[in-house]
């Protein structure tokens, strides 16, 4: 039965620059989502096809292509803006949830950007990172609140504090957690690479891990998801660490979603699943329904794999983040990722997207100063994650109190990622998330590989001038440094959270 | 930026303080004049066993009487007057020093390893954190901070008042007598107007000049406040003061292990040192990671039995040490060494992450 609603007004439009175009039909092989057709020796175009990947005008030989946003949008209104009422259409018509790929769009402030950065004139000099050095490696894992010592025969002071397995990685830049099956093998293959390059690690999502990335395995944290999907003790074993993901920032409070679309013969042996079939972990993990299981399961997971490896825990930012990272930092994990609202996704509920959680950076400062007064900092590390998107998020988010940080879309926008957003719909024409194997191929991991790599040379190189232009050559300095940090334009009960000063101050 | 100097006769020979007044006045030119202070370890033998508390009151008829009751809650004050001061020209003073001889009453910290110490403390917390016009600026057994902020501003007086010479000559510095000496001459960067401001720093048995400033106040100053310590004067020698009590007294490093943890090896170094020096390093950044100090600083710190110097691991600041016969001075400058101690006998110029630390024969 067709709907009431006729069409909706076009998003993008696509249009041809005839005295450019030749015909060569490259449109027309890139674009997976079927824009443009052939009729005769005309090229014809579907606009409403479009997702604005940008695939047909970086392959475009004669730049013929151009692309319009909306060209006819709805009656302007504050209220009832475009997005709410395509939703009611999209809903009216169907009687499902929305589903959305990527980060949040809500048009909310980005904090970030309202966090001025520090740099030393007169009082303190600067450091010039490229005559002294400015140290950025970083340990992540449980520290030893104080230390204990003895004196061995020859009298010479002994530690006798046993340290707890920490990675150590050189820049604190990690790539987060993005699943075999949310994106290709190619994609996950050029970021293993440029993990071991750059010597960081990456996460394997909930997807499992596939063969072809064992030769990258000790730049790999393996994450265990309530779906359990890959996990076995293989799996466990070939980690440099674990990761127990307890909720998302795109969806706090939901499981994970990987469309049936997206479950080829492949990924299916990898996560263990029927191909085609829709792999919905759940929202809770089902052996934990109370904090005091999680331990059970994080000294479980140690003991299986011989107490030699880091166990993180992944939760979202939610209002009573401090809460969850003090209970969770008891519960013998060694490092807790913080996933803001920002962050990104293959497949999330759009009223979760838009509307659930809170921002990384809020989150992030209230649980370095719940876990301080709990004296609880030192027990575990923390990566901020969640719209990281340029190199003074970084530094920003460790001033705010992280010990790292994980990037997920800025990774995936190095390797050609457009931020369409439809991610869910398995045609990445960037050949990224995507199962398809003519889209996968596009995406070659030597070249994206590099170009990965070079994001992280390139933000840690920024990250040092920057810490360099603070006066601060390590970056435990860094870490909780709130006076490295004033507030633009932010309310003050903004700041209190923060605990950061206004500019000026 | 700013001068300090420390001396330390290792077999407890008293020196009066006219050698450091005039040491600390030879390197005028590394502050404004705005702020200088000394402390002198030994200078109150008739009350040893007492902890002297220096106390700032705004104003004493107000704010003394509050203090009086929360001293006699935890201990006995054994006796208390106005610490002798004598005007100088220019020099305007904006507080009441005073001195109480105090003892803590131990069993009111039932289960810590240093009961009065612990009292101390808390006091010192306690006190300097409250609204109440009255600020402790030293708190140990038989030693002593006489400080002074400027009079720049007040009166339009210019920032000579407070000039090393005339902050020694409103306490007559040379009529004290200590085994250690430290001072320090200000260039003044926040409040001047401040008397509790300018070094020396001080929490029971340690006391902490600084010439510098580092850029890891905020994350030390957050770090030491998760023990219980309160910064009420926004200063680093403050925080460092607090630092190395944490770590010496409550978390039991030695002292070399203490520096090597507020200014640590850099990894590179960490990585080419024989095993177990190396578990031992790596294990002091994980653990003391936010106790790291950064920026450009040199320190001299002193408590009863030792005297020890250090810089930042870049040795932005300068540090010199001069040894003769049983006194060792660390100075930021050779001259002022040479002021006090024509003869000195051997000047070292330690290289950064070389701490100096000069024992006090028992």
């Amino acid at each position: 039965m067709s709907s009431n609603f006729g069409s909706i007004p076009l998003r993008y439009r696509v249009s041809i620059d005839r005295e450019q175009c030749m015909e060569c039909g490259r449109c027309i092989d890139n674009c997976s989502y079927g824009v443009f057709r052939r009729d005769g020796d005309r090229i014809l175009i579907n606009s409403r096809k479009c997702t604005a990947c940008h695939r047909c005008l970086a392959y475009c030989p004669r730049d013929a292509i151009m692309l319009e946003e909306h060209p006819c949008d709805y009656r302007s209104h504050p209220v009832w803006n475009r997005q709410v009422r395509e939703a009611i259409y999209n809903q009216a018509r169907t009687g499902k949830i929305i589903l959305a790929g990527m980060g949040s769009v809500a048009n909310l402030p980005v904090i970030f950007d309202h966090l001025m950065l520090d740099a030393c004139q007169v009082t303190t000099p600067p450091t010039d990172p490229l005559r002294e050095p400015v140290e950025l490696r970083t340990y992540l894992g449980k520290k030893p609140s104080r230390l204990d010592f003895r004196r061995n025969s020859n009298g010479d002071v002994e530690l006798s504090t046993e340290l707890a397995p920490n990675l150590m990685v050189e820049t604190p830049i990690l790539l987060g957690h993005m699943s075999y099956g949310a994106i290709s093998l190619n994609a996950q293959v050029s970021m293993a690479r440029a993990a071991k390059e750059t010597g960081t690690y990456m996460g394997t999502g909930e997807g499992g891990l596939h063969p072809g990335l064992y030769p990258y395995q000790d730049r790999m944290i393996v994450q265990v998801a309530s779906g359990r999907f890959g996990v076995n003790i293989d799996y466990l074993e070939r980690g440099a660490a674990i990761e127990v993901k307890l909720g998302q920032g795109a969806k706090p409070g939901i499981g994970g979603h990987l469309t049936g679309e997206k479950v080829s013969k492949d990924v299916s042996r990898t996560r263990m699943i029927p191909q085609g079939s829709d792999a919905i972990s759940p929202a809770p993990h089902h052996d934990i329904y109370g904090i005091e299981d999680l331990p059970q399961l994080v000294r479980s997971i140690k003991e299986a794999t011989g107490w030699k490896k880091p166990v993180f825990a992944k939760v979202a930012a939610v209002n009573n983040t401090a809460e969850n990272v003090a209970a969770v930092a008891r519960a013998s994990v060694d490092a807790i990722a913080i996933d803001g609202f920002r962050g990104g996704t293959g497949a999330a509920p759009r009223v979760f997207r838009d509307h659930v959680g809170i921002p990384i950076e809020v989150a992030i400062a209230s649980a370095d100063r719940e876990l301080r007064k709990q004296g609880l900092r030192n027990e575990v590390s923390l990566i901020a994650c969640g719209s990281i998107r340029e190199s003074a998020d970084v530094v920003k988010a460790i001033a705010l109190g992280a010990d790292a940080v994980y990037i997920g879309t800025a990774a995936l926008a190095a390797m050609g990622c457009r931020v369409c957003g439809n991610c869910y719909q398995g045609l990445c024409p960037w050949g990224i998330a995507t199962q398809r194997d003519d889209l996968v191929q596009r995406l070659n991991p030597d070249v994206a590989s590099k170009q990965v790599a070079n994001l992280i040379h390139a933000w840690t190189m920024e990250v040092t001038e920057l810490m360099g232009a603070a006066g601060i050559n390590s970056i435990e300095s860094l870490r909780g440094n709130r006076d490295r940090l004033r507030g633009f334009m932010l309310d003050e009960g903004l700041l209190n959270v923060l605990d950061v000063k206004p500019v000026g101050a | 930026m700013c001068g300090i100097f420390g001396v330390m006769d290792k077999r407890r020979q008293m020196m009066d303080g006219s050698g450091i007044r005039q040491a600390l006045s030879m390197m005028n030119e590394r502050g404004s004049g705005e702020g200088a202070g000394y402390v002198a370890y030994g200078i109150y033998p008739d009350y040893r066993d007492c902890y002297a508390l220096h106390v700032f009151f705004d104003n004493a008829r107000e704010s003394k009487a509050a203090v009086d009751t929360t001293l006699e809650q935890w201990g006995t004050i054994e006796h208390d007057e106005a610490i002798p001061t004598y005007d100088q020209p220019n020099l305007r003073a904006t507080c009441t020093p005073w001195r109480y001889f105090f003892k803590p009453d131990p069993s009111l910290a039932p289960g810590s390893a240093s009961p009065e110490k612990e009292i101390i403390t808390n006091l010192v917390m306690q006190i300097n954190a409250g609204a109440n016009g009255a600020e402790i600026v030293s708190s140990g057994k038989n030693v002593g901070v006489f400080k002074a902020g400027s009079s720049r501003g007040a009166e339009g007086a210019g920032g000579a008042g407070s000039r090393p010479e005339a902050v020694a000559d409103y306490y007559r510095i040379e009529d004290y007598e200590g085994y250690i000496w430290l001072a320090h001459n200000r260039y003044a960067t926040t409040s001047p107007e401040k008397w509790e401001r300018p070094d020396p720093f001080n929490l029971h048995d340690w006391s902490v000049v600084e010439n510098g400033k580092t850029t890891t106040y905020g994350a030390n100053r957050r770090y030491i406040e998760s023990f219980g310590y309160n910064c009420s004067t926004s200063t680093d020698s403050e925080v460092i003061a607090y630092l190395i009590d944490l770590l010496v007294r409550r978390h039991g490093l030695d002292i070399n292990l203490a520096v090597r943890a507020l200014a640590p090896p850099y990894w590179e170094e960490i990585d080419r040192m024989p095993e177990a020096e190396q578990k031992l390093c790596r294990a002091l950044r994980f653990a003391y990671g936010s106790a790291t100090m950064n920026g450009p600083f040199t320190v001299v710190a002193a408590n009863p039995n030792m005297m020890v110097g250090f810089t930042d691991r870049g040795k932005l600041r300068p540090m010199v040490v001069g040894e003769c016969g049983d006194r060792l001075y660390i100075a930021s400058e050779e001259s002022a060494i040479r002021a006090m101690e024509p003869g000195v006998e051997s000047i070292m110029r330690p290289a950064a992450g070389e701490t100096v630390i000069g024992r006090v024969a028992q």
